[in-house]
C-alpha cells in the first residue's frame, strides 16, 4: 500500500468526529449546534472543541444569533472548508482505487 | 498487514522532507497544540501515523467513504417529530368529517369551501406544531430540512388548490357532485406526500402510497356507484382517509418514533 496519499489527507479532517460535521456540513448550507449534537450524539464539550478546532482551520463559519429571545448556534463550511473536504474525499477516493488495482 | 518496525522506521525517514511532512507542520493547531513540539514530536507523529494507516485494513477509505455518504444523507433528512403532527392531523380530520356530516354541509360549494378551510386549518396546526418543537430545541424553524420538504410537497398542493378552486367556481352547480372531490384530493395528497417522503424517514413514502391507492379505490367504488355521491358519503370518505389515516400514522409513530426530537 502506497502511503503517500495517506500523507496528504488533512489531519484536522482526519478524524472521526470532524469528519462526521463537516460530513454533515457539506451536505445542507447550515446546521444548528443543537442538530449537530443530536444528529451525532456527541456531547456538547466534544462538538464545541471539534468545532473550535475546525473554524481554527479556517473549515467551518459559526453564528451566533437569537430566536425568540434564545440563543442560536448556526454553522456552515466557508469555502476553504468545502474546498478542503472535496480534496480529503478525493484522497480517499484515491487509496480506495490503489487498492482496487492490487 | 505487519511490518518490523525497522522496517517502519527506516521507511519513515525520508517524509521529514516530503509534502507531507510539511503539510503535517501546517496542521492547524495539530502539532502546535503539544505542550513541547520538536522535530522529534513530528517525526514520532509521521511514524505512529504511517504504522497506523501500515496496519490498518485496507479498505479503511471504502469504509470512511461510506460512513461520509451516510451522514452526508442524514443531514438532508427531515427528522423532527411527526407523531404530533400526524396525531393532530387525525383528530382534526376526525372531527371535520363528523361536523360535516352533522352539520349538513351538502352544497357542492359548501362541501368544497369547508374542506379547504380545514386543510389550511390542518396545514397551519402542522407548521405551528414544527414552529414550537424548533423553539423549544433552540433551532431554526425554516431550517433547509423543512424546505426541501415544502417544496416537495408544494405542486402537488398547489394543483390541489387549483383544481378545487376552478372545479367549484367554474363549473356549473348542478354538475359537480361533493362524493367525486375526495378521491382527487386524496391522490394528489398521497403525490405530496410521497414527493416530500424523499426528504422524510422512509414510512412517508409508503403513507403517500397508501392515500394513491386509498384514492384509487375510492374513485373506483364512486365509479361502480359502490358507495354514493352524496355529501355525506365525501365527508365520511374525508373522515376516514385524512382523519383515519393520520390517526392511525400518528399512533404508530408515537410507539415507534425516537422520543428525542432530532431535527
Amino acid at each position: 500500500m502506497n502511503p503517500d496519499p495517506f500523507l496528504n489527507l488533512d489531519r484536522v479532517i482526519h478524524e472521526k468526529g470532524r469528519m462526521a460535521i463537516m460530513s454533515l456540513l457539506a451536505a445542507t448550507p447550515e446546521l444548528s449546534f443543537t442538530e449537530m449534537r443530536n444528529t451525532l450524539s456527541m456531547t456538547d464539550g466534544n462538538l464545541s472543541v471539534h468545532l473550535r478546532t475546525l473554524q481554527e482551520a479556517g473549515y467551518v463559519a459559526v453564528t451566533k444569533t437569537f430566536q425568540e429571545r434564545r440563543p442560536l448556534t448556526t454553522c456552515s463550511l466557508t469555502p476553504n472548508g468545502r474546498a478542503a473536504f472535496a480534496n480529503y474525499i478525493e484522497l480517499l477516493s484515491q487509496f480506495v482505487d490503489q487498492h482496487r488495482r492490487k | 498487514m505487519r511490518r518490523s518496525a525497522t522496517r517502519v522506521y527506516g521507511s519513515c525517514d525520508p517524509w521529514l522532507e516530503s509534502p507531507g511532512y510539511h503539510h503535517g507542520l501546517a496542521l492547524r493547531g495539530k502539532v502546535s497544540s503539544y505542550p513541547k513540539t520538536d522535530l522529534r514530536t513530528v517525526r514520532l507523529d509521521n511514524i505512529a501515523l504511517y504504522c497506523k494507516v501500515m496496519a490498518m485494513d485496507p479498505n479503511w477509505a471504502a469504509e470512511h467513504l461510506q460512513v461520509i455518504r451516510t451522514l452526508m444523507e442524514r443531514s438532508a433528512i427531515y427528522r423532527r417529530a411527526l407523531a404530533p403532527v400526524m396525531l393532530l392531523l387525525g383528530i382534526l380530520g376526525i372531527t371535520a368529517g363528523v361536523a360535516g356530516w352533522w352539520f349538513s354541509v351538502s352544497a357542492s360549494r359548501a362541501f368544497g369551501t369547508y374542506w379547504i378551510a380545514v386543510s389550511i386549518v390542518g396545514i397551519s396546526g402542522a407548521y405551528l406544531m414544527v414552529r414550537r418543537q424548533s423553539l423549544r430545541d433552540a433551532e431554526p424553524f425554516w431550517s433547509p430540512p423543512t424546505r426541501r420538504v415544502t417544496l416537495a410537497a408544494l405542486p402537488a398542493a398547489f394543483i390541489g388548490f387549483v383544481v378545487s378552486v376552478l372545479i367549484l367556481q367554474e363549473l356549473p352547480q348542478a354538475s359537480v357532485d361533493a362524493g367525486s372531490l375526495p378521491p382527487i384530493w386524496m391522490a394528489l395528497y398521497g403525490c405530496a406526500i410521497h414527493a416530500a417522503g424523499f426528504f422524510m424517514p422512509r414510512g412517508m413514502k409508503l403513507f403517500g402510497w397508501l392515500f394513491i391507492f386509498a384514492a384509487c379505490t375510492v374513485g373506483a367504488a364512486l365509479a361502480f356507484s359502490w358507495i354514493p355521491r352524496s355529501s355525506a358519503a365525501g365527508h365520511a370518505v374525508m373522515g376516514a382517509s385524512f382523519g383515519g389515516l393520520h390517526l392511525l400514522y400518528g399512533i404508530y409513530l408515537y410507539f415507534t418514533e425516537v422520543r428525542k426530537n432530532e431535527a
